[in-house]
């Protein structure tokens, strides 16, 4: 086998080749979008990051001091608080997200996976949602882990995961969770730079997306070899 | 009876107390509470901005 | 059409309308630039809503707080803990084996699949060896203890069953409960001490012990406390029962999570209201709409909503405006 075929043959350099070819540098952090990204609905999907990223932050926090600090410290009182307010303005803006989504039809074009990953990070979140509410050793997490237990029972989960047992609910919340929504995130993102943001519906008498050199406007050429944000 | 025992909370200085019992809106068999409720409203009144309040830049012509 | 069209063309034949690589016009566009503003956005709105509504922290229920708040509440629950009248020493799997206890959907019974694998052995985790762990000074409570264990099913029955019905017209006075007399065997010592040990916090501490010292699992006390009156009449006072639509609500007056309205709502609509295996279908009816929810774009009719309701028009409201001004 000669030297060139060796390496061509070689895992990381196959990773490294498919890593390239399906988001080429200008491609995973493009510096354009096609003209119809041009409307405030698509912050949503940004600002649900953001919000994560506080969430992330908030949580850390809350970790320095372990997990009933905040019952005893005003400074930890206020630091859940921007735990829980970051929560609720992530469920808020995923879910404005979600709805801007599905009304653009947005998995049209091979981009179901987008879709798929994003209700399934969706999912997931409520679930981690679910976990750190059954960790906050208060009346209500006694409530609904109390409540909780009935539902996962009845669906034969209860016996391995015990929303009564708060060591493993607040490991579930603190590692496991996150981890699993944050490799949804990452993904569900990359996909969208790899298929690139959906291209509007074609109008009536349309059959393919508008072409042409009189139909552009700020005039850059696709970049990279793979048509930009395609 | 003790029935609505609350945190003592003198750990909160928040400028809002929601610390006392909510207040629901019932219709029939349904019930909501006026803080969700609230934040179903905002939820739909961001929506509708975000579709019709003009995006920033220069139009695609 | 680029040579990436032509690839997704061919790749694509019978859905040529969605060709991916877009060949028309492109605006700058600064990504990192929207991430930092909105992460920026996000940290200040979240520290103004912090600051301004902080979060709820309701005391948990210990069973010394219930315990003195509701001596004959407390009693009745340890009492249906002794005789196995209770709902978690009847519940079936996790906890127990209880026959025909599992809830259902049509024939399937997932509860049961998994089996006894937190056994919880009502009478003895609950009142007995709690009870049997502060004996040591206590002869009274030896005798009684011994008494009843070695006496047979029924004449346990016997003594539990007066008990619970004198139980009724018990009075509490100075945190002891009286009971007119009666044939109650050692079962009124037990549930005296039982009470007096909850009241003194021994029983949250004793439910929590373990071999090795450490413990994170509060399995135990918490299935006791939701025996009882007094936790469901906290919740109830907090709007939190199922049928408040409790799973959406928070204590105090703090938006609680309204994305869980869906999984709520069947729990106020016959048939599901009354039925025995609620969890079982609803749960089932969620599993089945999640996995509608995830695979949207493959299901015909479904994923053509979009199209028929075309708010669509109103975000992409710009470029057809360009379109149309263009061809005139």
């Amino acid at each position: 086998m000669s030297v060139e075929a060796k390496q061509k043959a070689q895992w990381s350099a196959r990773v490294r080749e498919s890593a390239e070819k399906n988001l080429p540098p200008s491609q995973l952090l493009p510096d354009e979008q096609p003209v119809y990204v041009h409307s405030w609905i698509y912050v949503f999907g940004v600002l649900t990051i953001a919000a994560f990223g506080v969430v992330l932050v908030s949580g850390l926090w809350l970790s320095l001091k372990g997990p009933t600090w905040w019952h005893t410290s005003s400074i930890g009182l206020f630091v859940n608080s921007l735990h829980l307010w970051s929560a609720e303005l992530f469920f808020f803006f995923m879910v404005i997200h979600l709805w801007g989504k599905f009304w653009m039809a947005a998995w049209r074009g091979n981009r179901s996976m987008t879709w798929v990953t994003g209700s399934v990070a969706f999912l997931a979140s409520i679930g981690t949602a679910f976990t750190g509410y059954l960790s906050q050793q208060n009346f209500a997490s006694q409530w609904i882990a109390s409540e909780g237990k009935d539902g996962l029972n009845a669906a034969g989960i209860g016996a391995f995961f015990n929303v009564l047992n708060f060591g493993q609910m607040l490991m579930w919340h603190i590692v496991l969770m996150p981890l699993v929504v944050g490799a949804l995130i990452v993904i569900h993102v990359l996909l969208v730079r790899k298929h690139g943001v959906v291209p509007p519906y074609p109008l009536e008498g349309q059959t393919e997306f508008d072409t042409g050199p009189e139909t552009v406007v700020d005039v850059k050429p696709p970049s990279g070899g793979e048509g930009g944000a395609s | 009876m003790g029935a609505m025992r609350a945190a003592a909370a003198p750990l909160s200085t928040a400028i809002v107390n929601l610390n006392h019992p909510a207040h629901y809106i019932h219709w029939g068999w349904f019930q909501i509470s006026v803080a969700n409720l609230l934040v179903i409203v905002l939820m739909l009144v961001v929506f509708v901005l975000a579709l019709f309040v003009p995006f920033p830049g220069r139009r695609f012509q | 059409m680029s040579a990436t069209a032509a690839t997704f063309a061919k790749a694509h034949k019978r859905d040529r309308r969605h060709v991916e690589a877009w060949t028309g016009g492109y605006r700058a566009y600064d990504l990192v630039k929207e991430l930092v503003v909105a992460v920026a956005v996000v940290v200040v709105l979240t520290a103004i809503l912090a600051a301004l509504f902080s979060s709820p922290d309701d005391q948990p229920v210990t069973i010394a707080r219930w315990a003195r708040a509701d001596a004959k509440d407390f009693t009745t629950a340890a009492l249906s803990e002794l005789n196995g009248t209770s709902e978690i020493a009847q519940y079936g799997p996790p906890y127990n084996s209880t026959a025909g206890a599992a809830q259902k959907i049509g024939p399937i019974s997932l509860q049961t699949i998994p089996g006894v694998r937190i056994p919880i052995d009502t009478a003895n985790d609950l009142v007995l060896t709690p009870l049997r762990s502060v004996a040591g000074d206590n002869p009274d409570l030896q005798t009684a203890l011994s008494q009843y264990t070695s006496a047979s099913p029924q004449q346990q029955a016997a003594w539990t069953d007066a008990y619970g019905k004198a139980l009724d017209s018990a009075t509490v006075s100075g945190g002891q409960l009286q009971v007119p007399p009666g044939d109650y065997g050692p079962v009124a010592v037990i549930m005296a001490d039982e009470l007096a040990l909850a009241r003194s916090g021994g029983l949250d501490g004793a439910l929590l012990a373990t071999k090795q010292f450490y413990q994170t699992d509060y399995t135990k006390p918490i299935l006791f406390i939701s025996a009882g009156s007094y936790f469901e009449d906290q919740a109830s006072a907090r709007n939190l029962l199922g049928e408040q639509w409790g799973m959406m609500n928070e204590t105090g007056n703090w938006p609680g999570q309204p994305w869980l309205w869906l999984y709520t709502f069947w729990y106020q609509v016959p048939p599901f209201a009354t039925s025995g295996n609620a969890d079982a279908l609803i749960w089932g009816i969620m599993i089945v709409l999640s996995v509608i929810l995830i695979l949207v774009p493959f299901i015909p009719g479904v994923r053509s909503i979009p199209k028929w309701i075309p708010i669509y028009k109103l975000v992409w409201r710009d470029y057809y405006k360009g379109l149309a001004d263009r061809t005139g």
